[in-house]
């Protein structure tokens, strides 16, 4: 197998620095706690939206996966990723929430077709990268975070955990209780769908003050 | 082996993340060369990996931080205040028990007799001198003393017998033998029934 040709980006920098601080805090140093979650705390709360879609509940979720991550801190082993760790406690919060309290809407007609089903991706000539200097703005981040939402619950997920929380596949499937071969296809659904779902904004005028050429569509 | 547009757009996200074996990723790598519609594709799936990959994209509602640092810093409290509050408790908890526990073996199996927080043991009494005692306090007295409680059951010993018993001088009539008498009070003070009520209700679990 090659090298994923995706620069995983780490928003941690997980080493040494973090050992201490688990160290520390399972010794007793309760007040670091915050310290060793603060840098997750973005991805904690964007793996509790994805489920529960819905920001009140996604941050109350977040919070109390805080709280459960804190009171188990002594079972945390290093050979796990922390952040890993900290994901899955909140993933399995987030899902808790949804089967006891059902208030996250139905699911829409696409979640219920075969997922095996072929995806063919709408047939656009060209595609021009949407540079990501274009995340400085708040309504192209506004426009992203959009698309994501219109995504069916099972895609939405495998996606955000996979491309937004980059676990790995395998972590995806262990922290969703599906198979590893679900979350690939589960991952390609979502990666095309947003591609077309892009695609079509640039049609909407989403992107419109982006910097391409005069006259070019960007595909 | 070659490869047609479905079998890319199958496999496309997993040659995306580095998910497929070197021949089918030459088989892609040709297709991709030959065909605009999957190069298309290829660019889309890796830009849309690459921008909800960006750390930007993770964004939280306003004061979320500050909330939750709050939240964590009262559960920590909460956790520290009760393991410190703990810590002390029950080793202290488990002394008073056993301190307990032998002040009631004790109390039960030596017959003490009960004084007053305010009674003191005597100094320089003859031992001959005629006292009396009586079954209302651990007091002794002179004859005629108005502090005697439980008249009906007043006795005359002498002091030595009284103090072997464990009776104590009475701080009115007998304070000369006090070391710490309560001078200047004589039995017409104010004081003087506060006190001995005082005694009396001092001296009644020892009955």
């Amino acid at each position: 197998m090659s090298e994923p040709e995706i620069a995983l980006h780490n928003p941690a920098q997980t080493g040494l620095r973090e050992r201490d601080l688990i160290l520390s805090v399972q010794r007793g140093q309760h007040e670091l706690f915050y310290e060793l979650v603060r840098p997750y705390e973005r991805r904690v709360y964007a793996a509790a939206l994805a489920i529960l879609r819905n920001e009140h509940d996604a941050e109350d979720a977040a919070q109390e996966a805080m709280l459960k991550a804190f009171a188990n801190i002594g079972q945390f082993r290093a050979e796990a990723r922390f952040s890993t760790w900290l994901i899955q406690i909140t993933v399995n919060e987030a899902l808790m929430r949804r089967r006891r309290e059902r208030t996250v809407p139905m699911e829409g007609i696409d979640d219920r077709r075969d997922e095996e089903s072929e995806y063919a991706p709408r047939d656009f000539a060209d595609w021009r990268e949407i540079p990501s200097e274009a995340l400085e703005r708040k309504e192209v981040r506004q426009r992203l975070a959009e698309a994501l939402s219109t995504l069916d619950r099972k895609y939405r997920e495998v996606f955000v955990l996979r491309d937004m929380e980059h676990l790995n596949i395998q972590e995806t499937a262990e922290a969703l209780g599906i198979t590893v071969a679900s979350v690939k296809t589960r991952l390609l659904r979502a990666r095309l769908m947003l591609r077309d779902l892009l695609a079509a904004g640039w049609e909407q005028g989403w992107f419109s003050r982006l910097p391409f050429e005069k006259g070019n569509k960007p595909w | 082996m070659v490869v047609n547009c479905e079998q890319v757009w199958r496999e496309i996200s997993n040659y995306v993340d580095g998910e497929v074996d070197a021949a089918l990723r030459g088989s892609m790598d040709e297709h991709f060369r030959t065909c605009k519609r999957c190069a298309s594709v290829l660019a889309g799936t890796r830009n849309v990996a690459q921008l909800y990959g960006d750390e930007r994209m993770l964004e939280v509602p306003a004061g979320f931080s500050r909330r939750l640092e709050k939240r964590l810093a009262k559960s920590a409290v909460t956790g520290r205040g009760w393991s410190s509050l703990a810590a002390w408790l029950i080793p202290v908890a488990a002394i008073a028990l056993f301190t307990g526990a032998l002040a009631l073996v004790d109390q039960l199996t030596f017959k003490h007799p009960a004084k007053s927080i305010l009674a003191e043991p005597g100094h320089d009494i003859p031992p001959d001198m005629l006292v009396v005692v009586s079954d209302g306090s651990k007091v002794f007295h002179v004859a005629g003393c108005p502090f005697i409680h439980d008249k009906a059951t007043e006795r005359t010993i002498t002091a030595k017998q009284a103090m072997r018993a464990g009776y104590v001088p009475c701080s009115r009539c007998l304070r000369q033998y006090l070391k710490t008498g309560l001078t200047g009070q004589g039995p017409d003070d104010d004081n003087a029934e506060a006190e001995d009520g005082q005694e009396e209700v001092l001296s009644t679990p020892g009955h």
